[in-house]
């Protein structure tokens, strides 16, 4: 009895942490995107430094 | 989870951007600031230019709009940028250790950061060398493309030889995934165009790598070390 409620709990606990790093990972992508590869010139501009020193292709 | 994931991604990625942002003004943004000094003659004549062409090169022109001021303003948007994009590799990196299932501690992070470093620094950079402003280069679509999926292949190749399983046909398979983007290869210019000298270039490329691979092994000892820190309180 108690070996089950623990498991449910770690199943709980295991879908919980997956769904919280799927969150995380379209977080950090979305940043990465926007600081690494998006268009608008002024974002370029702005992050234009920093795509250059982190080896992002850039023009 | 979500909380302590977000808190030491934001805590790790601030801490280790801002020293890369400190480093990055004493390494490569000297070189980059060289390098516009060549590339200015070119860009002035080019300037006038209708803005009417392909996606690619409009994408990355140096058209108009607003930029920042040198100096201060520049060093401030580039700081911004650099802790930006340190905190998105802070919350990448946990998010694919939690769905790895591996325990998050000092050692791990450091391996599995570094091993990020691989994937996103080293093996594009063996197709698509880093560069200055200014140097030739092909389309800027198909050199993100190729990157990422570089970036991809790379970072899956390295996981199923390494921890898939010890079955050969799966190690060979992660091989060729590991292989495959150098195989097909990077886009590049058919000419060479830049007029920085080779020394400026080279000295930029190495440099480049290396505040890379310091961003991502910041990144790592951070999170290793902040992750214990916000272990959530046991009830009970």
């Amino acid at each position: 009895m108690a070996s089950t409620t623990v498991t449910a709990a770690k199943t709980t606990d295991r879908s919980d942490a997956l769904r919280a790093a799927g969150i995380a990972l379209i977080l950090g992508l979305g940043l990465i995107f926007l600081t690494g590869f998006a268009y608008p010139e002024v974002i370029h501009n702005a992050a234009h430094d920093t795509r250059h020193s982190l080896s992002f292709p850039c023009h | 989870m979500l909380s302590r994931i977000l808190s030491v991604g934001l805590l790790a990625g601030l801490v280790a951007g801002l020293l890369i942002a400190a480093l990055q003004q004493v390494t490569t943004t000297p070189l980059i600031l060289a390098a516009e000094t060549y590339e200015k003659p070119v860009e002035v004549s080019a300037a006038p230019k209708a803005p009417h062409s392909h996606h690619g090169t409009e994408a990355h022109s140096h058209g108009d709009g607003w930029k920042p001021a040198d100096g201060l303003p520049r060093f401030f948007f580039t700081a911004v940028t650099t802790v930006a994009t340190a905190i998105g590799v802070a919350f990448v990196l946990i998010a694919i250790m939690v769905f790895a299932g591996v325990p998050i501690d000092e050692g791990r992070a450091l391996a599995w950061a570094i091993a990020g470093f691989v994937a996103c620094g080293l093996a594009p950079a063996a197709g698509l060398a880093p560069e200055l402003p200014g140097a030739a280069s092909g389309d800027v679509v198909g050199r993100q493309l190729w990157w990422v999926g570089t970036a991809i292949a790379t970072a899956v190749g390295l996981w199923g030889f390494l921890r898939a399983g010890h079955h050969p046909a799966v190690r060979l398979g992660a091989i060729v995934l590991l292989l495959a983007p150098h195989f097909i290869g990077a886009p590049h210019a058919h000419e060479f165009e830049s007029k920085v000298p080779a020394e400026i270039a080279a000295q930029f490329t190495a440099l480049s790598l290396v505040v890379q691979a310091l961003l991502w092994t910041l990144v790592g000892v951070g999170i290793g070390m902040l992750w214990p820190k916000f272990a959530p309180k046991t009830a009970g």
